[in-house]
């Protein structure tokens, strides 16, 4: 026994002093010196005490997960999860949060002005609006990602084609956003289809590629087209929203003068919240809808495994294109939302990194599943508001989860789906992650 | 025709650097079937390790020419070694433990490492461009007398005789390996099918591995060169030269040596020639323009084989 323990313990040593060795070598030149550009050329500043605690994290980080999690005979995780409730638990809290998130998100600006009053709650439902607008472009690039399994890296385009649809039909005919809305979406959709159909047949990871280059094609000829859509000036002084007819305004006519209220500047964040709320519901209800129809399921199977569709008879860049329409109209309706909150849009907004935040959402949140995407977004979007000081860190978090959370649950954290179709007429029981096997499509 | 030949020459460098980088990503298509989409990112990390061991050593332009060169091998050697660190670690970190899950996952963890490695560089090594004095000038000027002195005259530079030299041994170098060491007998016995390699005895992981380590390697050359050839280099120079070179990769035939090397050529000469004849704005346009098209209509590029999906 103590032969074993000492095996175990040095096994481990030499182990981490390896991963230790690893980390010296990666982190020698890239964190011990920094280039700095000086007077005459670039000089160096050595951070050595850096290095040293970024080795020892490695190493003390791989000697304790050697001793406890990978090369133990009780794996502290094991321990751990042992105590935690069982999936299954979960599943019947699950039908719970659902509604109770919903409820939440509809009274949420009354709870916050009650609480804070206009002026405090201010910032909060700036957030708020920020993290839905997430959660509608996570719920969009679902339909495409999650349930039809094309990884598609260049949603952003499709914002963009909203936003800027918006934006230039006000500047040169003038129409109003309730006008602009459905035209946006539509023309998002008429460009996924144009992109989309040619691309479509390609295999996934082709695929992705290629919708990467569309994504960066459209962000270019937007920020070089100078004459008509002022290129890295972007367009300003987009007119905002009105309710039925009420603009916010002070004054006659104005939405407060009507109701009989006191004006104030937080009515028109309280409706911009409220617009993009019902985007989103939107969003999500035609998602769950479309799941339950031949084509919602011909997605799920064509994700699964796309020669067995093609076997049995579905037209796989028909459903495919179906479903990359439709994603970049809900893209198209977001972008065009974003386009009207801002006031202002230029190229800068649609970067890749924004495409691959909405992925980490969706990919973080559980391909395919509704309320990952809203969890996600909220931890990964309104946690980061939280720490404003590591803001420089948030990309590099971002990219380290995706890889973390993919080596570990490659199927997202919240991978609980509920099926299509049960055999038994009793209530649907959520397919937990373990029950999942992995497709090798 | 002076401008002609002048943009060829620059054509020319400039696809060596991206058939450096098209390698990396054909080899590991080639053996695992993945696009490895942090590729681009070890680059600039290739390119910022050369950047700090040249500052370091205080390498300058003033530095006596043998010296120079033996400098800038040492800086070779080591940039080299220390960026395949990187690429192993990247795949031992985010590849192996999804080998044998589905197709689109390696790919979500790449981009995550792609991400992350940009992030980390910008942190570390701040996110203003990091320029540097050239340290090899001067060149050749050619047909000068043939124009009466008056004309253009096509230059070409020590710089760019020294990229396409070093790129045509490298890859003499790498094309030999492939084909008559043992190790490269592995990768192809890894590309034709890797449960049987694994069968006769084939440690699959390690070759894997190895194939990681050589394209990283291969890249940090090019990211010496790149830096060495515009002088200046930022965190984000990985991003677009990845996804040239991947388009390289693909236009050659991806999985084919010497097609990313055509496949490197092309993309430079078709960039330089578009930017000098059409319009720079709309360079990159061209070359993402290229990768959509010859996906579409040639996914088996150039020198390829085409790809047999099995059920």
């Amino acid at each position: 026994m103590a032969a074993q323990k000492d095996t175990l313990l040095s096994g481990s040593v030499k182990d981490a002093g390896m991963g230790g060795l690893v980390a010296f070598g990666l982190f020698s030149l890239m964190i011990g010196m920094k280039t700095e550009v000086d007077i005459g050329g670039l000089a160096i500043e050595y951070r050595w005490g850096a290095v040293a605690t970024a080795v020892a994290v490695v190493f003390f980080g791989r000697l304790l997960l050697n001793l406890f999690v990978w090369k133990s005979e009780r794996p502290v995780t094991g321990v751990v999860s042992g105590l935690m409730p069982k999936a299954s638990a979960f599943s019947s809290v699950a039908h719970l949060v659902t509604p109770v998130l919903f409820v939440l998100a509809v009274t949420l600006p009354f709870l916050l002005m009650y609480w804070l009053g206009a002026r405090g709650s201010r910032q909060y439902l700036d957030l708020a609006i920020l993290v839905t607008t997430y959660v509608m472009l996570g719920w969009g690039l679902n339909i495409v990602v999650g349930l039809a399994g094309l990884l598609d890296l260049g949603y952003v385009a499709f914002y963009a084609v909203g936003a800027y649809s918006y934006a230039l039909l006000a500047q040169y005919f003038g129409f109003s956003f309730w006008i602009c809305l459905p035209l946006a979406g539509i023309l998002s959709a008429f460009w996924g289809i144009i992109l989309g159909f040619p691309v479509l047949r390609l295999r996934g990871d082709y695929l992705a590629i290629v919708t990467l280059a569309f994504g960066e094609i459209i962000r270019v000829v937007l920020l070089n087209w100078y004459e008509f859509t002022g290129g890295p000036d972007g367009i300003s002084g987009i007119p905002r929203p009105s309710f039925f007819g009420l603009e916010f305004t002070r004054g006659e006519g104005g939405f407060a003068a009507f109701f009989g209220l006191d004006y104030s500047s937080i009515h028109r964040i309280i409706f911009l919240y409220y617009l993009i709320l019902i985007l989103a519901l939107v969003t999500n209800f035609v998602t769950m809808r479309l799941r339950k129809l031949p084509v919602g399921r011909a997605w799920e199977a064509l994700r699964e495994d796309e020669i067995a569709c093609r076997s049995l008879g579905i037209n796989t860049t028909n459903t495919k294109l179906t479903a990359f329409a439709l994603g970049a109209m809900f893209g198209g309706f977001a972008g065009s939302f974003f386009a009207t909150r801002q006031g202002f849009i230029s190229p800068e907004s649609f970067t890749f990194i924004e495409s691959a935040v909405i992925l980490a959402i969706v990919v973080l949140g559980g391909l395919g599943s509704q309320i990952g995407v809203v969890i996600a977004a909220v931890v990964m979007i309104g946690g980061f508001e939280f720490f404003r000081e590591f803001e420089e860190y948030r990309m590099l978090v971002f990219g380290l989860l995706m890889v973390l959370i993919m080596v570990w649950k490659p199927r997202g954290l919240i991978s609980t789906r509920t099926p299509s179709i049960t055999l038994s007429k009793g209530k649907a029981k959520g397919i937990s992650a373990d029950l999942v096997q992995e497709g090798h499509g | 025709m002076e401008y002609f030949f002048q943009q060829l020459i620059n054509g020319v460098t400039l696809g060596s650097i991206y058939g450096l980088i098209a390698i990396g990503y054909t080899m590991v298509y080639g053996i695992i079937g993945m696009i490895n989409f942090a590729h681009g990112d070890i680059f600039m990390v290739g390119a910022f390790i050369a950047l700090i061991l040249i500052v370091a050593l205080g390498i300058t332009a003033a530095t006596p020419l043998l010296l120079l060169i033996l400098a800038l091998v040492l800086v070779l050697v080591l940039a080299m070694a220390l960026t395949a660190i990187w690429g192993w670690t990247v795949e031992r970190v985010a590849y192996r433990p999804l080998r044998g899950s589905f197709r689109l996952a390696p790919l979500i963890t790449a981009i995550g490492a792609s991400i992350a490695l940009q992030n980390f560089v910008q942190i570390s090594q701040g996110a203003r461009n990091k320029p540097l004095q050239p340290l090899i000038s001067g060149g050749f000027s050619l047909s000068d007398s043939a124009s009466g002195g008056a004309g253009f005259a096509v230059q070409i530079s020590y710089m760019q005789i020294l990229i396409i030299v070093v790129t045509v041994v490298l890859m003499a170098g790498f094309t030999l390996l492939i084909n008559k060491t043992s190790l490269g007998r592995a990768q192809r016995a890894c590309e034709q099918d890797r449960k049987m390699a694994s069968l006769l005895g084939i440690n699959v992981d390690r070759t894997i591995s190895l194939t990681f380590v050589m394209g990283a390697s291969l890249a940090a050359v090019a990211g010496l060169m790149f830096l060495l050839y515009y002088g200046v280099i930022d965190f984000y120079i990985g991003f677009l030269a990845g996804v040239k070179a991947f388009t390289a990769a693909v236009l050659g035939g991806i999985g084919s040596l010497p097609g990313a090397m055509l496949g490197g050529l092309l993309i430079g000469l078709i960039e330089t020639f578009w930017s000098g004849y059409f319009s720079l704005e709309y360079k990159d346009v061209a070359a993402f323009s290229i990768l959509a098209i010859v996906l579409i209509f040639m996914p088996e590029g150039l020198l390829g084989r085409p790809e047999v999906e099995k059920v």
